[in-house]
């Protein structure tokens, strides 16, 4: 290959949406069991499907949609609810500081958009591009964004207008499918460094607060208290990768 | 509008907050410290961790038994065939053993 095309494969913006766009049907076919059953269970709790949609499409933030269905199904005050919704996403602010180290180089209104998209599968995928040394940039970003946001709204408004077909969401295990997921990408991080220390904390920290605190905060008391035992254990640089 | 639409711009303005805060607020700073970087490498994990360990530990042995399944298919297959086996195990228990 001669220098002129080489150069223009490395900043392909079509192939990197593609490759993007590859990586994100797997996570869109995860996700869409969640989706359909947050519709199903909006319109369940009162909403309106264009309530539902509205919401999957200006949150796109799949616990905290369920938390805040769950929470508006038992009359709590408003404000409670969306504290409740900011408690749930608060993981969002590390997630933020990380990306943001790796998508710099975007342009201001290419990070606003790229930190709206910033959902967890999205984080873990972006991450374990930059950790592999392959270039973030926003056409790949984007690919792998579209996809898992086009039918996440899609499926507020299919799981709104169907909802009620499922007659026993139960049987079906529906509320024991987020767990297992969460679980799955939780088991894909086990190569990171004081990974076991980090889960046994945040996993006994968060039954505790479960159980005293009470939900939602036991994600925020859980996942501080990781994350201080990851700080507490680490080890100046040059021992680690880069 | 409904007090649903509020809740939902909100919640939504403060979701988006948290997902641009971070960098905002960070990215003030030259060099990370190494036990502000070890901690942020450890959010994923922690994070979510605690969207499993409280539905596995405080509800039937069905969950719990699903859970650990899933983690033990999880440590030799990928996401997919996990997320599909477990499924199908709840479904399973649930059948044979309704509370």
């Amino acid at each position: 290959m001669d220098q002129a095309v080489s150069a223009e494969t490395a900043g392909r913006p079509r192939g990197d949406f593609w490759e993007g766009f590859r990586k994100g049907l797997p996570i869109m076919v995860a996700s869409a069991p969640f989706g359909l059953l947050f519709g199903a269970v909006a319109v369940d709790n009162g909403f309106t499907v264009f309530e539902a949609v509205l919401m999957s499409a200006t949150l796109y933030a799949g616990a905290s949609q369920m938390v805040g269905l769950e929470l508006f199904g038992q009359k709590i005050a408003p404000w409670l609810i969306v504290l409740s919704i900011f408690a749930v996403n608060f993981r969002h602010v590390l997630y933020s500081a990380s990306v943001g180290r790796r998508i710099r180089h975007f342009t201001f209104w290419q990070k606003v958009v790229s930190f709206f998209l910033l959902v967890d599968p999205q984080y873990a995928e972006t991450e374990k591009r930059g950790e592999a040394g392959l270039p973030v940039t926003f056409a790949w970003y984007l690919g792998l964004a579209t996809p898992v946001y086009v039918m996440w709204v899609s499926e507020a408004f299919i799981g709104g207008v169907f909802g009620n077909l499922i007659s026993n969401p139960h049987a079906i295990g529906l509320d024991v499918l987020l767990p297992i997921y969460f679980l799955g990408l939780v088991m894909g991080f086990r190569s990171r460094p004081r990974w076991l220390p980090v889960v046994i904390t945040s996993g006994v920290a968060s039954v505790l607060a479960y159980n005293t605190v009470g939900s939602p905060w036991h994600v925020s008391i859980g996942a501080i208290a990781g994350i201080l035992v990851a700080a507490v254990l680490a080890k100046p640089a040059n021992s680690e990768e880069n | 509008m409904s007090t649903i639409v509020w809740i939902i711009f909100a919640a939504a303005i403060m979701t988006f907050l948290t997902r641009i805060g971070g960098h905002l607020v960070l990215s003030r700073f030259e060099r990370i410290h190494y036990r502000v970087e070890a901690g942020l490498n450890a959010v994923p994990a922690a994070v979510l961790t605690t969207l499993v360990a409280p539905p596995a530990f405080t509800n039937g042995w069905q969950e719990f038994a699903t859970l650990l399944f899933s983690g033990l298919i999880a440590t030799r297959f990928s996401m997919m065939p996990m997320f599909f086996s477990g499924a199908a195990f709840i479904i399973l228990l649930r059948h044979f053993f309704p509370i």
